[in-house]
């Protein structure tokens, strides 16, 4: 049997299904997981979802966008739009406990910091420590990393070179 | 049109981000070493950004069909409104260090004072904006305290740039007719509101640096009316030859 409009899924079941989709770059986080993925309408027969960037020059968002509305339409949602949202600002405060540890154990520290501390952008952060051994023995190699999320740091004791998602 | 002034303040914002933004990309594959050149990348990158929310943004308040697009690639000199400071060239790596300073201490200003803006989106942009050019600032404070107690020629190549940059500071703080009616109604900010902020970060960090701020300089103005240094041009003639060859280019 087919019926004339495809089964709409509510927005609960929607933001489940958009909830696996992985950030272009760091792929053991999701969207949800990182807090870009902000509300999702049914505006009469019409889907927004609406995200909001990490950074205002991210180049992730396009490749995000393109992402959710291929999952939509394989799930049969064909009318849907992305709109980018810039308020509340995006924050690492968002991401959650468990998807920190997950960039930990890909290697990425962590940001350790809340946003509302204010050494978070302008100090070293205060326990910062290397997503591989551990030590807290760190020096930053650069304010700026592979991503415009990231800084680089490297590890005294380990010695390796790593990658810390710095707070905002 | 009902919101001409509103769309022109906009561009004022937009365009110096994108200028500068672009004229940092210019270092892209070519800054002193590695971790900088990744730095310039993303400092631009953040500044790319911030433009294209706000030319969005312009576009909309427009509503004439324009997109962000047309509004960056299809302007011809006299109608960007960027300071002119953004669009001075890269020069050596002090004069972009020195250019970019000055700039972040008045964004970084400005933009707290825009977050309480009465224009909602106007205001989300510069929470966001804020966030990051606090980073910016951080970053360019340690190259000038560096560079301006460091080495003999690092001084002085700090120095010499900015006795050059000097003269563009006192545009950076003008406004149009349009702006002033803006301020007014709580939706931009007054220049003037913010000018001794500006001043005394400047002073501060200049005397860690061990810098002599240059006195009695003439100041070059007219960026707010679309007047320009000549180096605006060839940069928009790099910068645009692309989309105006190809309109319908797609990467």
């Amino acid at each position: 049997m087919t019926t004339a409009f495809p089964i709409l899924l509510s927005e609960e079941e929607i933001r489940k299904l958009l909830s696996t989709i992985p950030d272009p770059e760091i792929p053991v986080i999701t969207i949800s997981d990182l807090g870009v993925l902000r509300q999702i309408q049914w505006n009469g027969d019409e889907l927004e979802v609406s995200i909001t960037p990490t950074y205002s020059g991210c180049p992730a968002m396009k490749m995000i966008e393109q992402d959710i509305l291929a999952l939509l339409k394989e799930k049969g949602i064909e009318k849907a739009k992305v709109v980018l949202v810039y308020s509340p600002a995006w924050t690492t405060d968002w991401i959650s406990a468990e998807a920190k540890e997950k960039l930990r154990v890909y290697g990425i520290a962590p940001p350790q910091h809340t946003s509302v501390d204010k050494g978070a952008l302008i100090g070293k952060p205060k326990h910062l420590a290397c997503p591989r051994c551990k030590s807290e023995h760190v020096e930053m190699i650069s304010q700026f990393g592979s991503t415009a999320c990231k800084a680089l740091y490297k590890c005294l004791d380990c010695l390796e070179p790593f990658d810390y998602f710095k707070c905002i | 049109m009902k919101n001409e002034g509103l769309f022109n303040y906009l561009l004022r914002l937009a365009d110096t981000n994108l200028i500068l933004g672009h004229r940092l990309s210019e270092w892209c594959g070519h800054a002193p070493y590695l971790e900088e050149d990744i730095a310039m990348a993303n400092i631009a990158l953040d500044m790319i950004g911030q433009a294209n929310a706000l030319f969005q943004y312009a576009a909309k308040t427009e509503a004439k069909g324009r997109t962000e697009d047309d509004l960056a690639y299809m302007r011809n000199e006299r109608e960007f409104v960027n300071t002119l400071l953004s669009e001075q060239p890269n020069g050596d790596f002090a004069m972009t260090i020195v250019r970019q300073f000055l700039s972040d201490v008045f964004d970084f200003h400005f933009y707290e004072s825009l977050k309480s803006s009465k224009d909602e989106m106007l205001s989300a942009l510069a929470v966001k904006g804020h966030k990051e050019v606090t980073y910016h600032l951080r970053h360019t404070t340690a190259w000038m305290e560096r560079l301006g107690d460091g080495t003999e020629e690092s001084h002085s190549r700090l120095q010499k740039a900015l006795n050059e940059l000097w003269c563009y500071t006192d545009d950076l703080f003008e406004l149009n007719e349009g702006d002033k009616r803006l301020v007014k109604e709580g939706i931009a900010v007054d220049p003037a509101s913010i000018q001794n902020a500006w001043i005394k970060t400047v002073d501060d960090v200049l005397a860690k640096a061990k810098l002599v701020k240059p006195a009695g300089v003439w100041q070059q103005k007219g960026s707010r009316e679309g007047i320009h240094s000549e180096h605006l041009g060839f940069l928009l003639a790099e910068m645009q030859h692309l989309h105006r060859a190809y309109p319908q280019a797609q990467w």
